[in-house]
């Protein structure tokens, strides 16, 4: 060490050390998609990391002003690819609500259990580039391997195998057999001895504590000032869940805990603390669907709704808790058979607008670590 | 508290600012003065404790002709929200005042509304396009907005023209 001083000070005048500014993406392994983040990096350190989005830009608000409000529905899949059935719940509780429609209780069991199994679906994706980010292959391909088994599930379900236009205004689309419930069976009591063990693998892994403790913390106040919902709320160790909180569906009816970090490894609100609350969440989801797979009422799986829906004039905010956070629709209603205007309020788009905030002063391999902890889908960031 | 306290306790502090509140169905909003919009939300944000801003959208009513600014308060005290809405005359320019100070989030929401809406909004410390190319000419959600055909001189496809499939059949595409 004490050479490379020596040789340092004796460097020729002009060698100068500036700051630098560097592209990351838009395409790039670790930005979870077509994220591009403009970096002014002092040699390793960040000292300015700015996100430009956009890239998968559609203007989903401008296409559900000339669609009808079911014609919003397979859309509104595309929003959050990893998480279909969250987001298309959204709408459609978002539209009922206008509506008054009532939601027979067997679509509402359907439609809880097979959002709790995307929330599952769409943490083991997170978990699984998370660990990809970190240098861990092997819980990427552990995360793929036990997603893929709901996605065959979705796939008998609905006919896709991401965007499945399953979940309609009034109900779902297609029954449950009973077939399919044993298949849901069979997966919980496969999956839940895994958690565990992805745990032992990656969350308390040494290397994987050192690489995601202490940074990109997201305290509460930022939290609060930057909107930010789910997990990040959750990790800044505020125990807040809409499912909880201001519950929808049959949510009331279940019993299941709201996870919140305690910064056990280091900072309350740090990466390794998004991450836990990940993991358990995939444990309380389990819970949930234990508790309703048994018991599913029988009757129709799909409400009055007339074939053409028109709310009534009026408007309305509907938040829903996805895995991401709180997806939230603003709907303005003429009476008309299409909407007026159609707000979505993604909570990617607000997740990834503190990056500059939470990354000023680290190493550019932290950056990588915040952005896979922030966990976000470009397709719900863009819309 | 209910949004009628809400509506009460603003009204206490803000009788000029508070216009009044409409009753639609199924949620109702706070109608607010753009000059007394910042205010308000700080009042909100600080004494009746709305910690988050949910949602800022922009509406545009080219039949009143009105734009629309309508704030979402999210409240974890209160477990509830509040909608405040701010009606700008629908002319070229027309700005409010940048809540940006108040609420972090509402940057990028900001510059989201003034993307797609055109509405300006005066402080913002970076009001550019965020999802459209910064080239791109208009504010798509305007009610009047027109789809280019061309962008760069590259022709833009029509999603909704039936004719535009058949020709690929004739092409041979289908």
């Amino acid at each position: 060490m004490e050479s490379i001083r020596e040789h340092l000070a004796d460097a020729p005048e002009n060698l100068k050390t500036d700051e630098l500014l560097i592209n990351m993406g838009p395409q790039h392994p670790s930005t979870h998609g077509v994220l591009r983040v403009i970096i002014k990096t002092d040699g390793e350190i960040v000292k300015e990391a700015i996100p430009e989005v956009g890239y998968l830009h559609r203007c989903f608000e401008k296409h559900s002003e000339n669609v009808d409000y079911m014609g919003v529905e397979p859309y509104v899949d595309r929003l959050d690819y990893l998480a279909s059935m969250n987001n298309a719940m959204g709408w459609a509780i978002a539209v009922e609500k206008m509506l008054g429609a009532e939601v027979p209780r067997r679509a509402e069991y359907i439609r809880v259990i097979v959002s709790e199994l995307q929330r599952i679906g769409s943490h083991l994706m997170a978990y699984g580039t998370y660990g990809l980010d970190m240098g861990a292959f092997t819980a990427f391909m552990y995360g793929f391997r036990d997603r893929e088994m709901i996605l065959d599930i979705f796939e008998s379900l609905s006919g896709a195998r991401l965007l499945y236009n399953y979940m309609w205004i009034g109900g779902v689309a297609r029954d449950i057999t009973p077939d399919q419930v044993q298949k849901i069976k069979d997966f919980v009591a496969y999956f839940k001895p895994k958690i565990d063990e992805y745990n032992d693998l990656v969350t308390y892994n040494k290397i994987f504590i050192e690489r995601t403790k202490n940074i990109g913390i997201l305290d509460l106040e930022t939290c609060f000032s930057y909107g930010l919902t789910g997990v990040m709320l959750r990790g800044a160790g505020f125990k807040w869940d809409l499912r909880k909180d201001l519950p929808y569906s049959i949510y009331p009816e279940v019993d299941f805990e709201v996870p919140v970090a305690s910064g056990e490894m280091g900072t309350l609100g740090d990466c390794w603390d998004r991450h836990i609350v990940r993991m358990h969440e995939m444990k309380q989801s389990l819970r949930i669907i234990e508790q309703l797979i048994d018991g599913i009422p029988t009757g129709p799986y799909r409400g009055k709704v007339g074939k053409v829906v028109k709310p009534p004039v009026g408007e309305h905010f509907s938040r829903t808790e996805c895995p991401r956070g709180e997806l939230a629709f603003y709907i303005v209603s003429d009476g008309s058979g299409k909407p007026y205007r159609v707000r979505c309020k993604s909570p990617c788009f607000l997740n990834i607008s503190t990056l500059d905030e939470i990354t000023r002063g680290v190493m550019v391999a932290d950056l990588v670590a915040t952005i896979g902890s922030l966990d976000i889908v470009l397709g719900e960031v863009d819309r | 508290m209910t949004f009628e306290d809400v509506f009460q306790k603003l009204q206490e502090k803000f009788p000029k600012g508070i216009l009044g509140k409409e009753d639609t169905k199924p949620d109702p909003f706070i109608k607010v003065a753009p000059e007394e919009i910042h205010a308000v939300i700080l009042a909100m944000r600080d004494v009746l404790h709305f910690e988050t801003l949910g949602c800022l959208s922009g509406v545009d009513y080219p039949a009143t002709p009105a734009l629309c600014v309508v704030y979402h308060l999210v409240s974890y005290t209160h477990k509830m929200v509040v909608p405040l809405k701010v009606t700008l005359p629908r002319e070229p320019g027309v700005g409010v005042r940048s809540i940006c100070d108040i609420y972090k989030a509402a940057n990028w929401l900001e510059r989201e509304t003034w993307d797609l809406v055109g509405i300006h909004f005066e402080g913002h410390p970076d009001l550019r396009r965020i999802l459209c190319p910064e080239d791109w000419v208009g504010h798509p959600l305007r009610k009047d907005y027109v789809t280019p055909d061309y962008y760069n001189g590259m022709p833009v496809p029509l999603y909704f023209d039936d004719t535009a499939g058949s020709e690929s059949k004739k092409e041979g595409h289908a």
